[in-house]
């Protein structure tokens, strides 16, 4: 019998590992704009360094 | 005009599981839009008859490309959308196996899903049958580098002043060694940690470090994997992470799960799949080993 999964909030990090680098991979028909993990990852990081720079060096404006 | 819809695939099960979904009705996906279960019932001489999928509609333009360039930069759109397609999955498997889809699996219509059913229908049989009746578990370990290196207070007294720079040149030297051997003996408690819980698994996969930013973990990442763990040896497993995390010292380990079985569920390569462009050489999670 399969465990039900918890509906507890799993962490974000855990969640991206499974859910855009496993799961089955069937070539849809139509291709999204996200299928590298990698370029995701980039992005992500991009990203929290961007709010991060935000965040340390502006004081006059608020952060979003 | 209408809004142009198309069908995001959430995940396989037997028709049989996906048959009592009663408690999908009412649940939504990505796009806010109501989950449906479709089955396959064969339209080509009924080749997918036996399995059914979780499927939704969704509006076209939110994931085109100029919507997928905006949806990049915005962690709380990816967060939003990575949790709602976890969900659809975890309400699913409560009723059963389930084979999930990786995020982003969109097809023009229900009958281009339907058409992939009976396509692969011995592949995607099969991944059923190998998870069926065992569940995923998450293992993170994590290393104190002050457990590791030696500590800084200890270090040995200045050489004599007379060859300052082979003093540094030594010292130098030594922290490298340092350096190397902590290496060596967290890549040996990761292999025992390892070894302890693939011993109570079916098959085991890795995953990638995970980024410190984003995971918020101090210290070094030592393992992050994934196990297949065959139900009635959950416990066993369980009690085993916590084994580890009563006895190790500098080291914490960390369990996430159950999960669906994401980590565990690549289907061969079809004539229909001239290699995916995620993970070069095989579909499917990367670094996944059969034990």
């Amino acid at each position: 019998m399969t465990r039900a999964v918890e509906p507890r909030e799993v962490a974000l990090v855990d969640l991206l590992d499974r859910v855009l680098a496993g799961g089955v991979v069937i070539t849809g028909e139509i291709t999204l704009s996200i299928a590298d993990l990698d370029l995701v990852r980039i992005s992500l990081r991009a990203l929290i360094a961007s709010v991060r720079v935000e965040g340390s060096e502006d004081d006059d404006r608020p952060i979003t | 005009m209408t809004e142009q819809l198309v069908t995001w695939l959430y995940a396989v099960a037997s028709a049989a599981t996906a048959g009592g979904t009663g408690p999908l009705e009412g649940g939504t996906g990505v796009a806010g839009e109501p989950v449906r279960v479709i089955e396959g019932t064969g339209g080509t001489g009924g080749a997918g008859e036996g399995l059914a999928a979780v499927v939704g509609s969704v509006p076209l333009k939110d994931f085109d490309d100029d919507a997928m360039h905006e949806h990049l930069q915005d962690l709380r759109w990816l967060e939003r959308s990575a949790r709602s397609h976890h969900q659809v999955i975890g309400e699913a498997s409560r009723h059963g196996t389930v084979i999930p889809l990786r995020f982003g699996t969109l097809f023009h219509d229900d009958d281009g899903v339907l058409g992939m059913l009976a396509d692969r229908k011995a592949d995607l049989a099969a991944a059923l049958e190998r998870v069926a009746g065992r569940t995923e578990w998450g293992v993170k370990a994590f290393a104190d580098p002050k457990a590791f290196l030696p500590d800084p207070s200890e270090e040995p007294a200045e050489g004599d002043g007379d060859k300052p720079g082979t003093a540094y040149l030594l010292r130098r030297r030594a922290r490298r060694k340092e350096k190397e051997t902590a290496h060596l003996r967290v890549t040996r408690q990761a292999e025992e940690i390892h070894a302890a819980l693939s011993e109570l698994a079916v098959e085991s996969a890795e995953h990638p470090p995970q980024d410190a930013g984003l995971a918020a973990y101090e210290g070094w990442m030592i393992l992050n994997n994934s196990y297949l763990v065959a139900d009635d040896r959950t416990a066993d497993f369980l009690a085993r992470v916590s084994d580890l995390k009563r006895r190790l010292t500098g080291t914490s380990v960390e369990l996430s799960g159950p999960w669906p079985p994401y980590s565990f569920t690549a289907l061969p390569e079809s004539e229909h799949e001239p290699g995916s462009p995620g993970s070069p050489g095989s579909p499917g999670s990367p670094g996944s080993e059969v034990r």
